[in-house]
């Protein structure tokens, strides 16, 4: 057989990849073989704390290496099998991606450690730990991979592992709630991967850095609009934004709730952040066009999310609004999309996994020092833990938004942008929304804590436990921080902005040598 | 042929959109497996579809003769039923149980993790 004549460099990476740049892919490494390591051992339950807690450990290690690396040098990539991208599946982080990925890795971490104490021999049994170390590996994949079609594949692992999170312990509540969760979310997914079929028709790549360059070439005569609409309904969907937020409310009270409080902290923030790449990076001038309909939405999410978290009885269902309420805000950012829009974006999203996942640790906490879900069984708080109290309160003043902590700045910078761009109406709409989140959560302050208890019960003798005070002060004093001394995490998250507005050093690090024909 | 197959796509996904709109779990289930199925002859269909042409790289030439199909949307399609047929099993049993500890079938009727006649939080102190 006649030897083709073609050069091999031109397809195949012939040199081996720096060392440093294994960090891209070792997150995932690490939480499939962490989650492979915890099924082979799934019957001896007593190890899956030890065994998850030094895996999660390490994967803040990484990605805390990773981000110090990628803020200093730039976006790394590293390609699978040698092939060369758009060929082979090009594993792509710019500070953006690494900021997310490492404060997943932070609030998994925190969320192990609680889980610890929360999830009984029966829930570790039934595979709690394998299935975070899964959800991790899919959280940290979507961050880190610079190819769309992966990005999919990653949403999947981390929806599977969801489902089994979800229903751990099968009761019928858990399967209400978990069988909408399952449909809806399937069918957000489906979406997403009929527009990766529209995109791979038009563009004949999937690898984002040559979608980014090619779609200036193809704006006059694919039909973009329409395929980054249907990106955006998928994305809004897994992000649980108006109108098509209900299943959000309807499943997150049901499972744990350390499984809620993961679930409320990096779920749909993978959602926007995948919302952010395509319209953001992708596809910037269809984003235009489309930002009447994705500003009304944002605006529609957070009036509504602020309105459900003041109409509930139970902390878990009144904390899931909150979530919602602060899904709107970031897809305000979206919705504006100049840099500082963005960059505001970031920073809510930043904010936002650290205090949600804190809000439904502090409910959980709640309920197990006042013995119910609901306001109107807890009471005298107060008295009974008032350190907990205290990291409660700096938590519900950080979700909404009230100086000095770490809700404060993200909506500065999203109220700046959009009055820059004269949007009144989406600023009132960010005031009104952080407005009524701040009384439904003074409310449960309230109510919770200050109230005395509405029927005396027999005083538990509820010992203190560093599996609760730890993650939870810790989280509380993340918040703290970053309301204190913002200008690190406004610098970084700036600069992710504008990475993604000027993706120039995005493509580069891709495609070395110039763009692919 | 890309004709013939864009109207059945656009029925299959007809029928799978009917089939969601129902208020039986089952019947959602059907229509989400015939919108997978849809999704895949979707992912197929931008690959080109001919007939008799190998993708397969003759010896001597660098690329695939002309007309051959693209093998990329086929690979795609192969993670997508695999994922797919794993969360339809999922989805399967979980219908069953749903079924079993519900006792209906009925998305209207299934209000155990949202009640209908849930307590309002207290008015005032």
């Amino acid at each position: 057989m006649a030897a083709p004549s073609t050069d091999l460099s031109a397809a195949l990476v012939l040199a081996s990849p720096q060392l440093a740049d294994w960090l891209v892919v070792l997150p995932v490494v690490l939480m499939i073989g962490f989650g492979a390591v915890l099924m082979m051992v799934r019957k001896s339950v007593r190890l899956h704390g030890t065994i998850a807690i030094t895996g999660l450990a390490l994967l803040v290690l990484l990605d805390a290496a990773l981000l110090i690396r990628i803020s200093t040098y730039g976006p790394i990539t590293m390609v699978m099998g040698r092939w060369l991208p758009p060929f082979g599946i090009a594993f792509t982080a710019d500070l953006f991606g690494s900021l997310m990925a490492f404060v997943s890795a932070v609030v998994a971490l925190a969320a192990g450690v609680f889980a610890l104490r929360d999830i009984d021999a029966g829930g570790r049994r039934y595979g709690f730990f394998p299935f975070l170390m899964l959800l991790m590996a899919g959280v940290s994949g979507a961050f880190l991979t610079g190819d769309i079609f992966n990005l999919y594949v990653w949403f999947e692992v981390l929806l599977i592992s969801s489902f089994g999170l979800l229903i751990l312990g099968s009761e019928p509540e858990q399967i209400d709630g978990a069988l909408k969760y399952a449909v809806l979310n399937l069918i957000g997914t489906t979406l997403f991967l009929i527009a990766v079929g529209y995109l791979y028709a038009i563009f004949g790549t999937l690898n984002m850095a040559d979608i980014a360059g090619k779609a200036s070439r193809l704006r006059e005569t694919a039909p973009l609009v329409t395929l980054t609409a249907l990106f955006i309904l998928a994305f809004a969907m897994k992000a649980a934004a108006f109108p098509v937020n209900f299943w959000l409310p309807a499943s997150y009270h049901t499972p744990r709730i350390t499984v809620s409080a993961l679930f409320g902290g990096l779920l749909t923030k993978v959602g926007i952040y995948a919302l952010i790449r395509v319209t953001v990076m992708l596809f910037p001038v269809e984003r235009e066009e489309l930002s009447f309909v994705v500003a009304v939405s944002a605006a529609l999410t957070m009036v509504i999310g602020a309105l459900g978290a003041l109409a509930q009885n139970d902390l878990r269902r009144l904390v899931g609004y909150v979530v919602i309420a602060g899904i709107g805000n970031m897809m305000a950012g979206v919705a504006i999309g100049t840099p500082a829009a963005v960059s505001g974006s970031i920073l809510y999203a930043l904010h936002s996994v650290v205090t949600m996942t804190a809000l439904y640790l502090v409910a959980g906490e709640a309920a197990r020092l006042g013995g119910a879900w609901s306001l109107s069984g807890l009471g005298g708080l107060y008295r009974r833990a008032p350190w907990f109290s205290a990291a409660s309160l700096a938590l519900f003043l950080a979700a909404a938004g009230l100086p000095p902590l770490s809700g404060l700045w993200p909506k500065v910078a999203l109220l700046k942008a959009s009055l820059d761009i004269g949007a009144w109406w989406l600023a009132a709409a960010i005031l009104i929304s952080a407005f009524i989140v701040t009384l439904a959560l003074a409310r449960v302050f309230l109510l919770a804590f200050w109230r005395p208890r509405p029927e005396p019960a027999p005083e538990l003798a509820i010992a203190r436990d560093w599996r609760i005070a730890w993650p939870l002060g810790c989280l509380t004093a993340l918040s703290i921080l970053f309301g204190l001394f913002p200008e690190t995490v406004l610098d970084l998250s700036q600069r992710a902005a504008t990475g993604l507005a000027e993706p120039s050093a995005y493509i580069r690090s891709v495609f070395p040598g110039g763009a692919a024909p | 042929m890309e004709a013939l197959f864009a109207i059945l796509i656009g029925l299959f996904f007809a029928a799978a959109i009917y089939l969601m709109l129902s208020k039986h779990t089952v019947r959602i289930l059907l229509g989400v497996v015939l919108l997978g199925n849809g999704v895949n002859l979707l992912l197929f269909t931008t690959g080109r579809l001919t007939r008799e042409v190998p993708p397969i790289i003759p010896a001597g030439m660098d690329a695939l003769p002309a007309g051959a199909a693209n093998p990329l949307p086929q690979a795609l399609i192969l993670t997508a039923i695999v994922i797919s047929f794993s969360f339809f099993a999922f989805l399967l049993v979980l219908t069953y149980r749903a079924y079993q500890e519900l006792g209906t079938d009925n998305s209207d009727e299934m209000r155990l993790a949202e009640p209908r006649d849930e307590e309002r939080p207290p008015m005032g102190y």
